[in-house]
C-alpha cells in the first residue's frame, strides 16, 4: 500500500482567493460578531503587517482598504470534498482528513507511471485549480498526513524508513489528539519517536485506548479506518460574487473557474457533459438561467468556457447578479473523438466538433446543421435537418439550390428539359400535382421550376441549377 | 580508370542530378474540371488560399463550378461548410453530383457574423473547404480569409456580386462566370502566373448532372 496525502493548509483562504483576478488585501474572519479575529491573510495583507490570530479592529487599524470576508466552514468542506473528486481521477480510494485529501496509489502505478511522475501531475493540477498544496507519500494514509505537515515532497516507500521518518516529527505536528499532545512534552516527551518507544499498557493507563488507536493506524498496524469519498452524480456549484456585477465581461472570470474546475471534476470521474445550466442570481431570489447544451459529451476546459461564455454573452441582464450557480445533473460517459494518426491538419488545429461548438456558441443552438435526402418525392419534403441519410438516389436530375418556399418566376423562359409530372402525396391531404421544367431565364440562369400540369404558365420557381 | 561507362546506366540508377526545368507546383487540388485545371498555375485549386466567385446572378453554375472539388473531399470524409448559403443545398441534386452530405455542414449567420464565422472555420484547420456568401465584404475581411486560410490550410471559396470585379483583392485567384451567350469561366487574376485572356467554356449540360451506372439499374428497376 503507498498512500499520498495532499495537506492543503490554506484551503478556505484559496477557495476565496482563486475567484479573484486582483491581489487586494483580504483577510478571512471568524468568532463573535464583537471579537472577530483574523483566522486567514493573503499575501498583500501579510505585507502589511497582517497576522493570523489578530483582532479584526486591531487588523483594520493597520489597513484602511482591507477586505473581510466571514470564514464559511462549510465553504471549506465543499472545497475539500471539489479536490477529493478531483484526486478521485489517480485512485479509486480517495478519503478525507482534516485539511486533507488521502488517496492510495500503488494501484495507479502502473498506469499512471510511478510516484515521482504522479506527484508531479498532482501539482500540476493543484497549482491551476490555484490550491496551495504540501503532498507527502507514505504506506500509511495517516503517516503520510504527518509527514505532508512537516516535510514537504517527501515520499517513504517502505515501513522501516516511514518509523525512522515518524521518529523525528515533533508532536505538535503528529496530529494526535490534543489532550495527548498537550500532556506530553510536560512529561519530556517532544517527538513522536519517545512517544512510540513508551510502553503500550502505561500509555493506556494514563491516555485511554484513543491515542494507542491513532499509533496503531499511524503505523498501519490496524486499518486506517477512513470513509471512501465517493464523487456525488451531479454538479451544483454557487459562487458568490464579490460586489454586484452589472455586466457580462465581469463574470467572465469567475466562469472560467468554474468551468475550469468542472472539466477537472469530470475528468476525475472518467466523464463529460453536454448540457449544464448556469444560473444567475440576482436580488430577491429572481435568477437568469442560461442553458448551456453542446452536441456531444465533453469534458475539456476550453470548450466548456467557450460554450457557456457565448451563451452567456447574448443574454441582456435584467439586474444586477449577485452570485453565479453552476448545475449539471446529467454527467454521461466521454469518449474521445478519434483521431487519425497520420493527421496532415496543422499542428495548432482546433477539432472540428469544437469548432462547431464554438459557432454554435455565438450563433445560436440551431445554427450549425447538416442537411440529409428523405425518400418523399415531394420537393418540400425531399431533405430535413438530421444527420442520417436515406440510401436513395433519385433518378431524376435535382437543382442544386432549392427554394425554402416556391416563389413566382417572371420574364421570358425558354425550356429546357421537361416535363416531370409531379402527382403525388394524395395519401396524406397534402397533394402535389405539378409539372416541373428546367427553364433558362433571360440573364442565362437555369431555374427549376414548375407550373400547373399542361399550362407552360403561371411559373412557379423552386429551385437553382447552380 | 578507363573503364567506359554506359550513361544511360548512371541515369537508370538515378546517380545523375539532371538539371531539368523546375515543374509546376502543382497543388493536389483538382478543380474537376480539366480545361480550368490546364490554364491555372497550380493545376489546381491555389492550396490554402482564397479563391473569389464572382457572379452577375444566382443558378449560373457556380456551384456545380465546386461540386466536383466538394465531392472529392466529402467522400475523403473531409468536413466542408457552407457559411450563409443564399439557398438550401438540395440534398438530393448535391448527392447526384456525388457529395457526401455527412459532412456538409450548413452555418447560419446574420451578415455582421458571415466572415468572422467564415474566418474561425478556416482558421480552426479541421475544415478541408469552406464557402461563404459574405454581403459586405472590403479588402481588409478578404484579406483576413485569405490569411485564415493559410493558417489552417484550407480551401476557401467567396462568393460575391460581379459589380465587385473592378475592386482589387487579396484572393490568390478570382473567377469571374458569365451566362451570356454562353457559360463562360474567366480567370481574372491567379496567383503565380498571368491571367489567360481566353475564357474557358464551361460545359453544363445537364445529362452529364447524374451518376450513370446506379441511376439506369434504378430505371431499369422501375421499367
Amino acid at each position: 500500500m503507498l498512500w499520498a496525502c495532499i495537506s492543503l493548509p490554506h484551503l478556505a483562504l484559496d477557495g476565496v482567493l482563486r475567484r479573484r483576478a486582483d491581489d487586494a488585501p483580504l483577510v478571512l474572519v471568524d468568532g463573535p460578531a464583537n471579537a472577530r479575529c483574523v483566522v486567514a491573510a493573503n499575501l498583500s495583507a501579510q505585507a502589511a503587517g497582517l497576522r493570523v490570530g489578530q483582532r479584526l479592529s486591531a487588523a483594520q487599524a493597520l489597513l484602511a482598504q482591507l477586505e473581510a470576508i466571514p470564514y464559511d466552514a462549510a465553504e471549506e468542506d465543499r472545497w475539500q470534498r471539489f479536490l477529493a473528486g478531483v484526486a478521485y481521477r489517480y485512485s479509486s480510494q480517495v478519503a478525507l482528513l482534516p485539511q486533507a485529501v488521502v488517496l492510495e496509489i500503488s494501484r495507479s502505478q502502473s498506469l499512471l507511471g510511478d510516484w515521482p511522475k504522479i506527484e508531479r501531475s498532482l501539482r500540476h493540477d493543484l497549482a491551476e485549480l490555484g490550491f496551495r498544496h504540501r503532498i507527502a507519500a507514505a504506506p500509511t494514509p495517516h503517516a503520510a498526513h504527518v509527514l505532508a505537515g512537516v516535510n514537504d515532497g517527501m515520499a517513504v516507500l517502505t515501513r522501516e524508513v516511514m518509523q525512522r521518518a515518524l521518529d523525528v516529527v515533533p508532536l505538535h505536528q503528529s496530529h494526535l489528539p490534543e489532550r495527548a499532545v498537550d500532556a506530553l512534552p510536560r512529561m519530556g516527551i517532544r517527538r513522536l519517536g519517545q512517544l512510540l518507544h513508551m510502553p503500550r499498557d502505561g500509555l493506556q493507563r494514563r491516555f485511554g485506548a484513543q491515542l494507542l488507536q491513532h499509533i496503531d493506524r499511524l503505523l498501519g498496524d490496524i486499518p486506517p479506518g477512513l470513509e471512501l469519498h465517493v464523487p456525488p452524480d451531479a454538479v451544483d456549484w454557487r459562487i458568490e460574487l464579490s460586489h454586484e456585477v452589472e455586466n457580462i465581461a465581469s463574470l467572465l472570470f469567475p466562469l472560467k473557474r468554474m468551468t475550469g474546475d468542472l472539466a477537472a471534476y469530470l475528468s476525475g470521474r472518467d466523464g463529460g457533459v453536454q448540457r449544464f445550466a448556469l444560473r444567475l442570481e440576482h436580488r430577491e431570489r429572481a435568477v437568469t438561467e442560461v442553458a448551456v447544451g453542446m452536441l456531444s459529451p465533453e469534458r475539456d476546459a476550453n470548450v466548456l468556457f467557450e460554450a457557456a461564455r457565448g451563451r452567456l454573452e447574448r443574454v441582456q441582464l435584467s439586474a444586477p447578479v449577485l452570485s453565479l450557480r453552476l448545475l449539471a445533473d446529467d454527467l454521461p460517459g466521454f469518449v474521445p473523438a478519434g483521431r487519425d494518426l497520420f493527421d496532415e491538419r496543422p499542428a495548432n488545429a482546433l477539432p472540428f466538433e469544437q469548432l462547431c461548438e464554438r459557432l454554435r456558441a455565438r450563433l445560436g443552438d440551431r445554427a450549425v446543421y447538416r442537411w440529409a435526402a428523405t425518400i418523399d418525392p415531394r420537393p418540400e419534403r425531399s431533405q430535413r435537418i438530421a444527420t442520417q441519410d436515406e440510401d436513395f438516389i433519385e433518378p431524376r436530375v435535382r437543382p442544386t439550390w432549392l427554394l425554402d418556399k416556391p416563389v413566382p418566376l417572371r420574364g421570358v423562359l425558354r425550356i429546357l428539359a421537361g416535363p416531370e409530372r409531379m402527382e403525388t402525396g394524395w395519401w396524406d391531404g397534402d397533394a402535389v400535382r405539378r409539372d416541373y421544367y428546367i427553364v433558362e431565364t433571360e440573364q442565362g440562369q437555369r431555374a427549376w421550376a414548375y407550373c400547373a400540369p399542361g399550362a407552360q404558365a403561371g411559373w412557379m420557381l423552386h429551385g437553382w441549377f447552380a | 580508370m578507363g573503364a567506359v561507362l554506359a550513361l544511360s546506366n548512371l541515369l537508370e540508377a538515378r546517380q545523375v542530378w539532371r538539371g531539368s526545368a523546375a515543374a509546376p507546383v502543382e497543388g493536389g487540388q483538382p478543380t474537376g474540371w480539366p480545361m480550368l485545371d490546364a490554364v491555372l498555375p497550380a493545376r489546381g485549386w491555389p492550396e490554402a488560399s482564397l479563391t473569389e466567385i464572382l457572379l452577375p446572378a444566382d443558378g449560373i453554375g457556380e456551384l456545380r463550378l465546386l461540386l466536383p472539388t466538394l465531392a472529392r473531399l466529402t467522400q475523403g470524409h473531409r468536413p466542408v461548410m457552407l457559411i450563409a448559403p443564399p439557398y438550401a443545398p438540395c440534398a438530393m441534386g448535391w448527392r447526384q453530383q456525388g457529395v457526401n452530405l455527412q459532412h456538409v455542414e450548413v452555418v447560419d449567420a446574420d451578415e455582421p457574423q458571415v466572415l468572422w464565422a467564415a474566418e474561425q472555420a478556416l482558421r480552426s484547420g479541421s475544415c478541408a473547404a469552406v464557402l461563404a456568401w459574405p454581403q459586405q465584404a472590403d479588402d481588409r475581411s478578404l484579406r483576413r480569409l485569405q490569411v485564415a486560410a493559410d493558417t489552417g490550410r484550407a480551401l476557401a471559396f467567396v462568393f460575391r456580386d460581379r459589380r465587385h470585379l473592378a475592386n482589387a483583392s487579396p484572393a490568390a485567384l478570382r473567377l469571374e462566370l458569365t451566362a451570356l451567350p454562353q457559360p463562360l469561366i474567366w480567370v481574372r487574376k491567379c496567383r503565380g502566373g498571368n491571367a489567360p485572356m481566353q475564357a474557358i467554356p464551361f460545359e453544363l449540360r445537364m445529362a452529364k448532372a447524374l451518376p450513370s451506372s446506379p441511376v439506369q439499374a434504378l430505371q431499369a428497376g422501375e421499367g
